[in-house]
């Protein structure tokens, strides 16, 4: 069934229903949030900087990555590449949620794409399905796990104050975990994925060991699964 | 309430480069269609990305980094849940590097 374009709004009740409907969202956002306060702090970040960090990047994973690159003076160019190889799944979002954002001007348009993360976007999508019609509850969503994000990293930066961590403490832990996670939710099984993943790894691995500096091993590594990948799939033939 | 001058030019680069990302899609992938080979690269860099992230911190960190490892991937599964996948992580490397050390 296809939505009529011309039928979507956008209310300032849609947006409060996104922010409303982002409350549960915030189990999940809270310790995510909190660790990368934590982790921020103790690669040096002030409280002023952590809070700029998260409300202008406001993308948890490459804030993470980013962090784990962290030094001082501060790796430019590296956190430029860390929030571009991260975020640029991002970009299918946008254009998949045309139907609602080509409805939207101004303001309102480059607002709401500001805001758009997986959580967003997902529940968006099934709004959609639903037969929503509201833009603004893209925008209400991306506000509230917005808030929760920027709440949760200052205070985990002050608990990191409070509790200082030596290196090799179990918290730095986090960002593998995070990682991990989300791969679980990317996983399509053996024969998409498994040659990908592997090659991306053990390049990574081996650019490691060859004592290749950050962030070369990640980008060698990502660069020839990615490419696997792609080449596996355009060989296959279209079922 | 420091700000220093190299640590404003990361994050804003960093804030740029991601505004880009989620407008970019918007603003370009809807009218025109990138090379198919870019097109199906993007859709492998997440995984590729993560694994070669994930993989020398795996090795480097040893059993209780793998024991961490299960306990996230447990967790994700059973609740669908990135905050309490990651705390069942550090909780698992915690007690494992408790155990063994």
């Amino acid at each position: 069934m296809a939505m009529s374009s011309s039928q979507v709004v956008f209310t300032r009740h849609g947006v409060l229903r996104g922010a409303w409907a982002s409350l549960p969202l915030w189990i999940g956002t809270v310790p995510f949030g909190l660790v990368v306060g934590v982790l921020a702090y103790a690669k040096g970040m002030s409280f002023a900087e952590t809070g700029l960090f998260s409300a202008t990047v406001f993308a948890g994973a490459s804030q993470l990555l980013a962090l784990d690159l962290w030094a001082d003076p501060a790796p430019v160019l590296a956190a430029a590449v860390a929030a571009f190889v991260v975020n640029i799944r991002m970009a299918a979002m946008g254009a998949a949620l045309a139907s609602w954002l080509d409805r939207v001007e101004g303001w309102r348009l480059w607002g709401t794409l500001a805001t758009l993360v997986d959580h967003s976007f997902a529940l968006s999508v099934q709004d959609q399905r639903r037969g929503g019609r509201d833009a603004g509850y893209l925008l209400g969503v991306g506000i509230g796990l917005w808030t929760c994000w920027l709440l949760a990293t200052l205070v985990g930066h002050v608990a990191g104050s409070v509790v200082r961590l030596p290196p090799g403490h179990p918290l730095f832990f986090a960002s593998t975990a995070a990682f991990l996670s989300i791969m679980v939710g990317l996983w399509r099984g053996p024969r998409v994925d498994f040659g990908p993943w592997a090659v991306a790894g053990l390049v990574a691995l081996a650019a490691h060991r060859a004592g290749l500096p950050p962030p070369l091993p990640l980008l060698l590594g990502t660069v020839s699964g990615a490419a696997l990948g792609a080449w596996v799939e355009l060989r296959e033939p279209r079922a | 309430m420091t700000i220093r001058g190299d640590v404003l030019l990361a994050i804003l680069l960093m804030a740029l480069v991601s505004f880009v990302c989620r407008a970019g899609g918007y603003a370009i992938l809807r009218k025109f269609r990138p090379p198919v080979f870019a097109e199906a690269m993007l859709r492998h860099l997440p995984g590729a990305l993560f694994a070669a992230y994930v993989t020398p911190s795996l090795v480097a960190g040893g059993v209780p980094a793998l024991i961490g490892a299960l306990a996230v991937a447990s967790m994700q599964i059973a609740t669908r849940n990135l905050g309490l996948a990651i705390v069942a992580g550090v909780a698992a490397v915690w007690a494992a590097q408790a155990a063994l050390g």
